[in-house]
């Protein structure tokens, strides 16, 4: 007989009774998604690996205060962007600025009107677009991201999670997520584009 | 629509969040405009590209390590 899968619910209510099989398995269904968060964001191991354990420490510790008002997972996510904001704080790495930032976002549109064609890379082979040295870039573009932009664009496009429960997950607006995201885009876009055009 | 509105757009055109009425002038503006269809096929395909990046495994040593420290004990 199919055994049916327990619901996130249905595992927190057996957690609050001291339940470690239950526990294990909320961990073994969330690990993957909250580490693959922490390593987008912070762009290495070791810090995605910090951010793992603190984000299920604190998850166990603050469970009697989940009242279930959001998902677990939203709840989750927002623990773990949460801890992953925090370690990049505590870097000595100074963070693009904002203004910087924003010149590069908008510097293809001054070039789009200078009158000069854009390259379109858009058609390359994918085995060039998906080598492994495309995907260094492709990580060291998130890294230069400034951190909210960073969060919204990692929460959205790499794990997927629809605009309103990306603003539930960093308590921003879904205006502000849309246009964050869209500028990460383009940042992202003309990185990319840089790194698929040179010579 | 012009190459300035449009480019706030894009987003929300390859989202496919667009009124109908906004994507049509923005696709009659793609038709003539070479460097904003450049720009709309290579920020497509950059969303596709992270998204489509596989997902990094957790180390086995960090998960047993990980599902030791949280494990409850019974008087908590």
């Amino acid at each position: 007989m199919k055994q049916l899968v327990p619901t996130d619910e249905a595992l927190i209510a057996r957690i609050r009774r001291h339940d470690n099989d239950a526990l294990e398995q909320l961990v073994s269904r969330y690990e993957v998604r909250v580490y693959n968060l922490a390593y987008r964001m912070l762009g290495n191991r070791e810090d995605a690996e910090d951010v793992l354990q603190d984000t299920f420490v604190n998850v166990v510790r603050g469970l009697d205060k989940f009242r279930g008002r959001s998902s677990f997972s939203t709840w989750l996510y927002r623990v773990a962007a949460n801890a992953a904001l925090t370690k990049i704080r505590k870097r000595s790495r100074r963070e693009k600025s904002e203004s910087e930032f924003l010149d590069d976002v908008y510097s293809v549109r001054e070039t789009a009107h200078s009158g000069s064609l854009l390259t379109d890379w858009s058609s390359n082979p994918a085995t060039r677009l998906l080598d492994e040295e495309a995907k260094n870039e492709m990580n060291r573009a998130i890294d230069d991201l400034p951190e909210i932009y960073r969060a919204v664009f990692v929460l959205r496009d790499v794990e997927g999670l629809p605009a309103a429960e990306v603003a539930e997950v960093l308590g921003l607006s879904v205006a502000a997520v849309k246009s964050r995201l869209h500028r990460a885009r383009l940042y992202l876009r003309n990185r990319l584009s840089g790194y698929f055009t040179a010579e | 629509m012009d190459c300035q509105e449009i480019f706030e757009e894009l987003s929300e055109y390859i989202d496919e969040n667009l009124a109908r009425q906004k994507c049509r002038e923005l696709e009659r503006h793609l038709e003539t405009c070479h460097n904003c269809r450049v720009v709309v096929d290579t920020l497509r395909r950059t969303v596709a590209l992270y998204h489509s990046m596989p997902d990094e495994e957790v180390p086995e040593d960090v998960r047993l390590r990980l599902h030791k420290i949280i494990r409850l004990k019974p008087e908590e």
